[in-house]
């Protein structure tokens, strides 16, 4: 059978010799392997400082999408929670009242909005169910806590800012997510 | 003894005391950044710059941790296993020559605790009640697995020390002293044992490393497949002071080596750089401070390179292949120490 590589070795089971039976000098090879191992770069990644670049269609903590004039995009329409197969999305539907139009884009918005990041499997659907283009998943992961408490989120932690600055970058993802 | 050379002796056990606990706690670290640096890793690097604060982080965590006496267990033995490690881990420094002498003012004091003239058969006396230690702390954890575990580390251990033993024999027969200071004396230069004794020296490494529980003869404590062996029932301290006894002994059985085997303080050519006695004895300390570091990490370094034997290669090892070797390595030297006296 021919060798697809030439990385490949023949198993032989023969009686070693004497050099090979006393092993010192595997050993010392086997050291000198290690010792080259000392003064070769390192692979770590230090995480807080240092990141891994990561794919720009990364599946991470999700963002509740504002319009151009800063309005929340979710109608509160409860098709993600249901299309969620974790079951880690619920929320609490309210009115727009009069005035609040600068808010709210549509007359129904969420009042409540909670993602449980302990439950998501970051699959996707619930921004693949969205008929509003409102929630979708971003290239930020999810920082780690001590209560699990904690990992509800709300609209605090998911609602992007209104500011230009406060955006959250999704055109790679939505591109990304129209060509299915 | 008058006031000085108490006060010159009690200083210097001290620090020998102290330095061998530094050590020993450095090496912890020294470990997990040279296993680190071996695979490719960083180490610990968080505590402090460097991470240079990880052995006290460590020890901290050491102390912090549940005090676990299991009600089964023999109490008092069950204190006496891991204390007895530590106190036969610390006694062997005594008689390793540290240095040369130093004279300040009319004083000149010598760099060794004490001169015994049986130092290395002393040496062998506190290293072989150190399996006393393991073999107590198991028996009184009153665990079928530490109890089988302190086996496997007595029985290691003891067998070890045979070869080691011989080896060191054959040393003394061409030395002609037991005195380690009178040894390192007579290493002067390059006349270093390591050129006389290549055998020996190789059988003494090696049973260093088994008799230190060092990869690749660590059964006693691979926590991996057996179950952390003879500690398996120890928790805070008293497991700390386990681990920390390895570091210590490891400490030692380097400095042991340098000392036998590497000329001690010695190095070539030292005489003909013309500095004053006193600056050459400091040198001289460093340099010993140099091989001794040397030798620990070469115990690190093995560590991260050759696996663990499984038991009966070990025991195939020590007593077919150390215990001959051992043996041939000192006929060998008697027919040379005859040949070298006229006898043929």
């Amino acid at each position: 059978m021919q060798a697809l590589t030439n990385r490949s070795m023949v198993v032989v089971n023969k009686k070693m010799t004497w050099m090979e039976r006393i092993y010192l000098p595997a050993i010392i090879g086997g050291l000198m392997i290690t010792i080259r191992h000392l003064f070769k770069k390192k692979v770590t990644i230090q995480y807080p400082e240092q990141e891994r670049p990561r794919s720009a269609v990364y599946r991470g903590w999700h963002v509740l999408k504002r319009d151009e004039q800063g309005r929340e995009n979710c109608t509160a329409c409860g098709l993600c929670a249901v299309a969620c197969p974790a079951e880690a999305i619920t929320m609490t539907a309210a009115e727009r009242k009069p005035g609040e139009e600068h808010l709210y884009r549509e007359e129904k918005y969420a009042s409540v909005y909670e993602i449980n990041m302990l439950r998501c499997i970051f699959c996707g659907l619930c921004e693949e169910a969205c008929p509003k283009e409102a929630i979708f998943l971003t290239d930020r992961i999810v920082p780690s806590g001590m209560l699990r408490e904690n990992f509800i989120f709300g609209k605090d932690k998911l609602v992007e800012g209104v500011e230009p600055d406060n955006r959250i970058d999704v055109s790679k993802r939505a591109r990304a997510h129209r060509t299915y | 003894m008058d006031t000085t050379e108490f006060l010159i002796k009690l200083i210097l056990v001290i620090s020998v005391f102290g330095i061998s606990l530094l050590i020993a706690m450095y090496s912890t670290y020294a470990e997990r950044k040279v296993a680190a640096f071996l695979q490719d890793r960083l180490g610990p690097n968080r505590a402090g710059p460097f991470g240079i604060l990880q052995p006290v982080a460590d020890g901290v965590k050491m102390f912090m941790k549940e005090e676990i006496i299991p009600a089964n267990a023999d109490k008092f033995l069950f204190i006496a296993g891991p204390s007895l490690m530590m106190l036969t881990a610390c006694m062997t420094g005594v008689v390793i020559p540290w240095g040369g002498e130093l004279t300040i003012g009319r004083n000149t004091f010598n760099l060794q605790i004490t001169d015994v003239n049986i130092g290395l058969l002393y040496i062998f006396g506190v290293v072989s009640i150190g399996v006393y230690g393991i073999m107590i702390g198991a028996w009184a954890s009153n665990n079928k697995y530490s109890l089988m575990g302190g086996l496997r580390a007595s029985s290691q251990m003891i067998s070890y020390e045979l070869a080691m033993g011989i080896s060191i024999i054959a040393l003394v027969m061409t030395t002609g002293t037991l005195s380690t200071k009178e040894i390192v004396e007579q290493q002067s230069s390059w006349h270093w044992n390591i050129l006389y004794q290549p055998l020996g020296f190789l059988i003494f490494l090696v049973c260093a490393f088994a008799e230190t529980n060092r990869t690749p003869f660590d059964l006693p404590e691979c926590e991996t497949e057996l179950i952390g062996g003879f500690h398996t029932e120890y928790s805070s301290m008293k497991l700390g002071f386990y681990l920390f006894a390895e570091y210590i002994n490891m400490f030692i059985s380097s400095a042991i080596l340098a000392t036998l085997y590497f000329g001690g303080y010695n190095f070539p050519f030292i005489e003909s750089w013309g500095l004053s006695p006193n600056a050459v004895t400091i040198i001289g300390t460093l340099l010993f401070f140099g091989k001794i570091f040397f030798f620990i990490f070469f115990f690190m370094w093995v560590r991260w390179t050759i696996p663990r034997f499984r038991y009966d290669q070990l025991m195939n090892l020590g007593w077919k292949v150390m215990i001959p070797l051992a043996l041939f390595n000192l006929f060998i030297t008697g027919i040379i120490t005859l040949w070298r006296n006229g006898a043929f």
